[in-house]
């Protein structure tokens, strides 16, 4: 430990790079109350180890309690009377019927006519009015009694259709929405329904062409998928003279807290918000959402807790989406293989909502000196659609990573080879090789040698995503008289296992079990935590953890100092001992010092700090790390060209996160986002229908989800990434392990059968037809 | 899902007394308040389905659960084989002697659904069940099926719908047991609350849209489904079913294709049963194909040209032309699976 002439800070020597391919060492300047560097994983007890997670038991045994479980006392149902029609005006509304319905307590109208920024519903599903009653059948029998006129206005669905000049218009000028919460820019042009475009450029996009020895160039389409939670979106909203409680499956209770906070003009320290059990958040989560205000206003009203967890339809309809795209891209390049230029064009559909880009795979995945890409948001008259897994980057990914598997059969080229050359990543590179071996590259054939029917095919594909942080992040660790030890955090575990991470941590710091931390997260009453969307959970909350941790074991160390009469700079704690570290025998239990605590407990809570090399971007709460995140994913597919079926086998995932924490858990997360992937790309579609615009698959019988026996072997590696970033150095997975996997595919089917689809989901209607077997208007024989 | 009151009678005459209306018509009376009507009950596996969505609010179910003899499988006269209809799909496609007897029979059932549904679902209710067409199953589309003045499916999303006999109504039947149950000649019996029994063939139990466009079958108020007959198969005849869904795990048939060929010794085919499930309101019998391959030795050629001559007469709509290159193929591998 070298001291600086900032007393704030002292220089350390992390480890750095990728293990396995050569770790060197790399000096930082970390904050004097941080902890020392760890050490590789290798080196570690409990951290980087595939601990179990710890409320597993729980979860498969039913003893978790999930929002729809919560019953309070006196607690009503809500819900909600949605629009039937895709655009109407509201023209006159009466509830005094179901005002007068003896179960009912309180009904509130959302959608008041007479002032048209409220009147105006512009999709089917909609929320109308809502009721709160002392039974479900109650709520439902008084919303058949609300009475509403609606004035019809002409709508439009389709996203080509409402590109038109003729369209009709979701929105005017005045009623549009701005900006978009991800951050779209809110300053771009609204023509008919168009919004945008905003648009990207570096270098000299038509010399670049120019220069170009092979040239490819293809549109692409994506479709809307659902975010299908297990777990609907759903609270119990419980609002008191002293203050507001709402538990709710969220992603954020932190973020909801504010929401809340704003909404209702409340203090931050009157409203709580508490999450358990997470049946599965995928964005659409992150924040209060409509169905959240209406609760909490029913409740004010009825001054009675209300619960309203959505139906499956109400799900599909107005809980979020991953909005549809059309890509177009223009790709040059060099016979070596060198990018000259990229030109992207998008137009994509969130609906009613914005957010329809299609990421920065294009931009930023490949070394291409001259770059431009204008994308626009199309609305329609469509639910919403919010964050969802790699948002951008995921549809982004199906068109780049097939163009440019395209643009190496051009330039007769292997698609890793060509990859090499072009991506300056050491870690795609990495994972590249490692992928490639794992799933027999070398033993790729030709697109469509095999001889039959059943045509066999590999792909791959690459993921990039943003190490993304959470500054505003904060955890407290208590140690109390008896030994036992506390990890307090408002940060939600989403079904991820962060609580288990947390407890590997903390635990290595005490050089105790990691089943000896009680976790008592998704609370915020304790300090705040990150949001769990974005992949950075892991990145920001397990970094202040440790640093807790380590602070609270200094104040144990001067204890046991004393009582052992050796300096304090020589113990450790390990094994549920503090020792002198060269005498195990001179020790005394962790128990025993916590046993002579001034105080039943004593605690610490720390902050993120900065990244120790500082971040690339930071903005508000949130940051981004200087390296991106990785992963290359390798599927095998065969296909059926007789009946147009696609079926994975094989999906080899290679990905990267930094300092992997939890093999076991972060496995668990890839396989999530592969079979996430896999879904996208064969299965999932929403179908609305274009004459009354409803949709038709508001369930999860026609609206396709992958089942078990279309689920592929998944084999994940996880890379060792050291960058001496931060207490942890561990970064997210849940979104990079799902943006490579649809277009891994689609190269895959390419492989199989010679024909590439560019258009998603891959059905046996878009198959057959692909492979020109469909007859084209009706036939007579 | 309105409330409702539970009945369960002993006797198939008190249930049938009690029966006072077709699940069909109770679904066209009246689509916006709680019903009086009364209706049977047997798995309840459509029943809560469509009671839930609201599209159907008996007054009273009938439970036919604790009527006794109706869930036995037992040899009939003459090799046939009677088949309880509250017999359930697990149990059906589990029977040694169907497994044995009709291979293409268990195939299609233990393909239905899935195992939890299959433990519950009986083979009667399979049967009777309402079709799965989107529109049909969503209350805001007032559709011909449930008494409305126009279909949603011609002029909309059509992707899963009929390629035969598509006019005024697309729907496709919902039972893939159905598809081999015809295949197999079966006979259903049908007993009402005064004991009168009728065996009519399946294939003329169910009716096409232009004979009752609200109707799939023509099951009468106080009729319940005892049973199913199935007739003896000769030693010489061969049977295989295939069915295509978008996904193997619990979804229904894209296509679905049962092929009975009676053959000779050196697989010269005396006579061939061909039909398609998931095609048509009812299932649809190819007699094209079946033509093509009557008198002839079944090798690949002539499979290929009867999957070819089983789409004779398709009317696909804008969105499931695709069916046609689907069902040719299953057509020609069922035939080829069925002789081996």
């Amino acid at each position: 430990m070298t001291k600086l002439a900032d007393e704030t800070l002292r220089t350390e020597i992390f480890p750095y790079g990728i293990a396995g391919v050569g770790l060197s060492q790399v000096k930082r300047q970390v904050p004097l109350d941080e902890p020392p560097p760890l050490p590789p994983n290798d080196d570690l007890l409990f951290i980087g180890k595939p601990v179990p997670r710890q409320n597993g038991r729980a979860m498969v045994t039913g003893e978790i309690h999930y929002t729809a479980d919560i019953n309070l006392p006196g607690m009503l149902y809500g819900r909600i009377l949605r629009s039937p029609l895709p655009h109407a005006e509201i023209q006159a509304i009466d509830i005094s019927a179901a005002e007068h319905h003896p179960g009912v307590r309180s009904v509130i109208i959302l959608s008041p006519p007479g002032d048209p920024q409220t009147a105006v519903l512009r999709y089917v599903g909609a929320p109308v009015a809502a009721v709160a009653a002392v039974s479900m059948a109650a709520a439902e029998e008084a919303l058949a009694l609300i009475r509403v006129s609606y004035k019809p206005l002409p709508f439009v669905i389709d996203m080509d259709e409402a590109r038109k000049p003729i369209a009709p218009l979701v929105f005017d000028a005045a009623s549009a929405p701005g900006g978009h919460p991800a951050g779209a820019p809110s300053a771009l042009p609204l023509n008919g329904n168009v919004r945008g475009p905003s648009t990207v450029s570096r270098g000299e996009v038509v010399q670049g062409f120019a220069q170009a020895d092979v040239i490819v160039e293809a549109e692409y389409r994506t479709q809307v998928q659902t975010h299908c939670c297990m777990e609907p979106h759903g609270l119990v909203a419980d609002w008191r003279a002293d203050g507001l409680t709402v538990y709710i499956s969220t992603q954020f209770t932190a973020g909801v807290r504010h929401e809340l906070a704003e909404a209702f003009e409340l203090p931050l320290s009157r409203v709580r918000v508490v999450v358990d059990g997470m049946g599965g958040g995928f964005g659409s989560k992150s924040m209060l959402g409509n169905y959240g205000r209406i609760a909490v206003g029913l409740s004010r009203k009825a001054q009675a807790p209300v619960r309203i967890v959505l139906t499956r339809q109400e799900e599909q309809m107005d809980a979020g989406n991953r909005p549809a795209t059309w890509q177009h891209l223009r790709i040059g390049a060099k016979h070596d293989g060198s990018l000259t230029a990229i030109s992207l064009v998008s137009y994509g559909t969130a609906g009613v909502g914005l957010g329809a880009g299609v990421g920065n795979v294009a931009e930023a995945l490949y070394t291409c000196p001259n770059f431009e890409s204008a994308q626009n948001d199309v609305f329609t008259d469509a639910g919403p659609g919010s964050a969802m897994r790699g948002p951008g980057n995921t549809p982004g990914a199906f068109g780049m990573e097939q163009a440019i598997d395209e643009l190496a059969e051009r330039l007769a080229l292997d698609p890793v080879a060509l990859r090499d050359r072009i991506d300056p990543s050491p870690r795609r590179r990495e994972e590249r090789r490692i992928g490639a071996e794992k799933i027999g590259w070398q033993h790729r054939r030709v697109p469509g040698a095999d001889a039959g029917p059943i045509k066999r095919g590999i792909g791959m594909a690459q993921s990039i995503w943003a190490s993304n942080v959470q500054i505003n992040s904060a955890c407290e660790v208590r140690v109390l008289r008896d030994g036992s030890v506390q990890v307090l955090s408002s940060v939600q575990d989403i079904g991820t296992g962060v609580g288990t991470v947390l407890a590997q941590v903390v635990a290595e710091v005490f050089g105790l079990h990691p089943e000896d931390v009680v976790i008592r997260i998704g609370d915020t009453d304790f300090p705040s935590g990150p949001p769990s969307h974005g992949s950075r959970t892991t990145a920001s909350i397990t970094p202040p953890a440790r640093t807790a941790a380590w602070r609270v074991l200094q104040l144990l160390l001067a204890d046991a100092a004393v009582a052992l009469n050796a300096p304090v700079d020589v113990l450790v704690a390990r094994d549920g001992r503090i020792q002198v570290r060269d005498n195990p025998a001179k020790s005394m239990s962790f128990r025993d010092v916590a046993a002579g605590l001034r105080t039943d407990s004593i605690s610490a809570v720390a902050t993120r700090s900065d990244d120790y090399p500082g971040f690339r971007h930071k903005s508000g709460d949130a940051a981004q790390a200087q390296q991106d995140l990785g992963g290359v994913q390798f599927a095998q597919v065969v296909v059926d060209t007789e009946t147009g079926i696609v079926r994975v086998e094989r999906v080899v995932a290679v990905q990267d996160c930094g300092r992997p924490l939890n093999p076991r858990l972060i496995e668990s997360q890839v396989q999530g986002g592969v079979l996430m992937g896999v879904s996208y790309a064969l299965f999932e579609n929403r179908i609305i229908d274009q004459n009354t615009g409803r949709m038709v698959n508001p369930n999860l019988e026609e609206y396709k989800v992958v089942g078990i026996r279309e689920a592929p072997q998944i084999d994940v590696t996880v890379l060792e990434n050291y960058q001496g970033n931060s207490a942890t150095d561990a970064y997210g997975i849940a979104e990079p392990a799902n943006i490579a996997t649809a277009p891994a595919i689609a190269n895959a089917v390419y492989n199989a059968i010679g024909i590439r689809l560019r258009s998603l989901p891959m059905t046996p209607s878009a198959v057959l037809a692909a492979l020109g077997k469909v007859p084209q208007g009706n036939m007579t024989s | 899902m309105n409330r409702f009151a539970w009945a369960t009678p002993r006797t198939i005459s008190e249930a049938a007394a009690a029966a006072t209306t077709l699940v069909a018509d109770a679904m066209s009376s009246d689509p916006t308040g709680p019903g009086v009507v009364t209706v049977l009950k047997a798995g309840g596996i459509d029943l809560l389905d469509l009671m839930k969505e609201t599209l159907l609010m008996p007054a009273t179910l009938v439970n036919l659960q604790q009527i006794p003899g109706l869930d036995s499988i037992h040899p009939g006269e003459g090799g046939a084989l009677h088949l309880g209809s509250m017999v359930t799909l697990a149990t059906l496609a589990s029977h040694p002697l169907v497994r044995q007897r009709y291979p293409a029979l268990a195939d299609a059932v233990s393909r239905s659904a899935s195992p939890q549904i299959r433990n519950v679902a009986t083979l009667g209710g399979n049967l009777l069940q309402r079709p799965r067409c989107w529109y049909f199953r969503a209350k805001e589309h007032h559709c011909l099926r449930k008494g409305g003045d126009h279909c949603f499916a011609i002029p909309g999303e059509n992707q899963y719908h009929a390629i035969f006999d598509n006019s005024p109504c697309a729907i496709v039947h919902p039972s893939t047991a159905a598809t081999v149950l015809v295949a197999l000649n079966a006979t259903v019996e049908l007993i009402d609350a005064k004991g009168t029994v009728r065996r009519p063939l399946l294939v003329d139990f169910f009716g096409p849209p232009d004979q009752d466009i609200m109707r799939e079958n023509n099951l009468k108020p106080h009729e319940i489904l005892t049973a199913v007959l199935l007739p003896a198969v000769p030693a010489s005849v061969r049977m295989a079913h295939l069915k295509q869904g978008e996904k193997d795990s619990i979804d229904w048939p894209l296509a679905d294709v049962a092929v009975l060929l009676d053959l000779t010794p050196d697989k010269m085919c005396k006579s061939a049963t061909v039909i398609l499930g998931a095609a048509a309101p009812v299932p649809h019998r190819a007699e094209a194909a079946e033509a093509a391959l009557i008198g002839k030795h079944i090798d690949e050629d002539i499979a290929r040209q009867a999957g070819r001559a089983a789409l004779n007469g398709a009317t696909p709509l804008s969105h499931n032309a695709y069916k046609l290159p689907l069902f040719e193929t299953l057509v020609h591998r069922a035939i080829l699976a069925a002789a081996g």
